[in-house]
């Protein structure tokens, strides 16, 4: 599995506080049995009109096509668990997500696709977000060893969650074969878990 | 062992090992599945050639895309059709229990798990769905996880996960008639705010949740999420094991004794300590009605709505964006604001207690003839319940709708959703764009008995003149 040590990319910039996942993907679209087809949806209520035709919103703009660093507010990604949100966002191109607050199962669902989400006071993102939405082909580093996201002459200290930010860099993030390494361990656990054998009960 | 919550004695049980990452492994008690969230999951299982390590702790059932009009199979809506097979396929190959329609045990979830008696305190559950807090009604740490997630729970029985810290939420006093679990609730979110429960667990506890039926703290703690708290839990107590015993899965004889001791010994400590305290006080709270997009833009039925002045720099922007979508001014109250569809279901508020009290709101009483009102039980346990006592009818007469079981128009996966820009009364947990469906649909949370009360007034309307 890859190490995330360093992505760079253009921006885009997605503004307001508390976009929640239906906003992000709305429920009519999970109804697939794969994740193949999510690029096509991320935001798309707010994208598309009845009628499908295209409304102003940065995933439409031309200027941000190809863009893969996003940046948000605050408590992004609250609400449901649907990983289809975070699958939509990556499959459209996104790489990384940096922002003033994160939903935390909306972040951990982001670490498991290898997707860093990198945390900004609200004026930092906010002159990040300026100089995007000015210079849509600057391009942004974001380090995520160092917590580091820089643009031109700016360079601002971000935060990211220390077990996230281990999981990316050791490439551990896709963590199934890790967890299962240690089998043994599970099993004692399964096996002292009152519960888990119906309390002495042999059914 | 003193001096510790319930949260940190059921964790550290559950802890295999710390892993290089400084994540915990933890192991999983009881994993829940449903239609819309594990069909990629078992795809990457086989994409990596992985089994499932217990498939008799994982129980699967359907509820998000079921329809509650006409459910023959094959579903009109192919879809959903698809997903359904999908699921069926899946569980048979892994020999997971499956309830499905015909089983007369089918329903949300939330629902479903406590009704059967497998939700027990003590555990760790996890399904692919956030309102899986709910669960921490009877003491378990219960949480939403992703579809990465229930790959690794099935493969490992395992999540790879961060220790959140604990806050204690004591809510004193008592409540007012007419004022519910799930106006509490609404008030903590209100409260601390949708973002103030990340990091958190929240643990609830004080004389209002101590007194309240098993039925009302899933409603406290379903909507734990919605304040950004991924896990809510309350102590188990005689009212916990008073709703277990008998339950189809809880344990019986010399193993119910074992269990009891079992469920007495996680609970919290007296002398416990909590990363944080707040107290509420219950004689305060009023019937609480959201205006907004989130379920923390709440009101008591007798507030006016914030002015968009009153909010912090940064959020003034989102409070203007959200009164232009809910087509609501700033100032003015939301009682009187005339309904289109009212709807009583939910994972939240779709229980037996929850249908009795609606019922009893309505009875002998007519929907207002502009008003779409429907009842969606959370299972067909519920439903059936509900008939043997004559709910059904009582519904009916009124000129609600009576479906099946299912998630229905909380969520709009179904045919049930608002059309254009309805106002709906609505019992679920989220009023989010979109949310029912109509990308211009607008949403009311609340009681179910203030929603009733709505139906039947076809405006919204304060519950405390009909109880």
């Amino acid at each position: 599995m890859s190490k995330i040590i360093q992505l760079k990319g253009r921006g885009i910039v997605v503004r307001g506080n508390d976009l929640d996942t239906d906003r992000i993907i709305p429920a009519r679209y999970l109804k697939e049995v794969a994740f193949g087809n999510m690029g096509q949806y991320p935001f798309y209520d707010e994208r598309f009109g009845a009628d499908g035709e295209k409304k102003k919103h940065p995933f439409n703009d031309e200027r941000f096509s190809g863009a893969s660093i996003l940046l948000v507010n605050k408590n992004f990604g609250c609400g449901s668990s649907r990983e289809h949100a975070p699958q939509a966002l990556m499959r459209w191109g996104i790489k990384a997500i940096v922002g003033e607050s994160f939903a935390q199962i909306f972040a951990g669902n982001c670490t498991m696709l290898g997707i860093p989400t990198l945390v900004a006071s609200p004026d930092e993102i906010n002159l990040l977000m300026e100089l995007v939405e000015e210079h849509p082909n600057h391009l942004l580093e974001v380090d995520v060893q160092k917590n580091m996201i820089t643009v031109d002459k700016h360079e601002i200290t971000a935060t990211m969650n220390a077990s996230a930010q281990n999981a990316l860099t050791e490439g551990t993030w896709d963590s199934a074969s890790l967890l299962l390494s240690a089998k043994d361990k599970i099993k004692e656990v399964a096996t002292q878990l009152p519960y888990f054998n119906n309390f002495g009960d042999g059914q | 062992m003193t001096k510790q919550t319930l949260f940190d004695k059921v964790w550290d049980m559950h802890t295999v090992r710390t892993l290089p990452t400084g994540q915990t492994q933890l192991f999983i008690g009881l994993h829940l599945i449903h239609e819309v969230t594990s069909p990629q999951a078992f795809q990457m299982l086989a994409e990596r050639g992985l089994g499932v390590l217990y498939p008799n702790h994982t129980l699967a059932t359907v509820d998000h895309i079921v329809p509650t009009a006409f459910q023959h199979r094959p579903f009109s809506d192919m879809l959903a059709e698809t997903m359904m097979r999908e699921l069926e396929k899946n569980v048979k190959k892994a020999g997971i229990r499956f309830l499905d329609l015909s089983s007369g045990k089918q329903g949300i979830v939330h629902i479903i798990g406590p009704e059967l008696g497998l939700t027990q305190p003590g555990m760790i559950i996890a399904c692919g769905d956030s309102h899986t807090s709910t669960h921490g009604a009877f003491g378990c740490i219960a949480f939403g996880i992703g579809t990465s997630q229930v790959r690794d729970v099935l493969a490992t029985q395992c999540l790879a996960v961060t220790r959140p810290k604990v806050r204690k939420i004591v809510v004193k006093g008592k409540l007012h008639k007419g004022v519910y679990a799930k106006d509490v609730i609404l008030r903590i979110i209100q409260q601390l705010g949708v973002y103030g429960g990340i990091g958190y667990a929240y643990e609830y506890a004080g004389p209002v949740v101590e007194t309240m039926t098993m039925e009302e703290r899933m409603t406290m703690c379903n909507m734990s999420i919605e304040g950004g708290a991924t896990v809510g839990y309350i102590n188990p107590d005689q009212t916990t094991f008073a709703y277990m015993k008998g339950r189809e899965f809880a344990p019986t004889g010399e193993a119910w004794d074992k269990a009891l001791t079992f469920w007495k010994f996680i609970a919290s400590d007296t002398d416990a300590r909590y990363d944080d305290i707040i107290e509420i006080d219950g004689k305060q709270l009023e019937p609480m009605v959201t205006w907004g997009i989130n379920p923390g833009q709440a009101i008591g039925i007798s507030q006016k709505i914030p002015t968009i002045s009153s909010f912090k720099a940064d959020d003034q922007k989102t409070a203007s964006l959200t009164l232009q979508h809910m087509q609501f001014k700033e100032g003015e109250s939301v009682l009187g604001k005339k309904i289109d569809v009212a709807f009583i279901g939910s994972c939240t508020n779709s229980r037996i207690s929850d249908l009795r009290e609606a019922a009893r709101i309505v009875r002998g009483k007519k929907v207002a003839s502009h008003v779409k009102a429907i009842v969606v039980p959370g299972s067909q346990a519920v439903k059936k319940a509900a008939e043997a006592e004559g709910l059904d009818a009582v519904f009916k007469a009124a000129g609600f709708e009576w479906r099946e079981a299912g998630c229905s128009m909380c969520l709009g996966m179904n045919s049930d959703k608002l059309v254009g820009n309805q106002l709906c009364a609505s019992s679920s947990n989220r009023n989010f764009i979109g949310r029912q469906g109509s990308p211009t649909g607008r949403t009311l949370l609340m009681s179910p008995a203030m929603v009733a009360v709505c139906a039947i007034e076809g405006r919204v309307a304060d519950v405390r003149a009909h109880v």
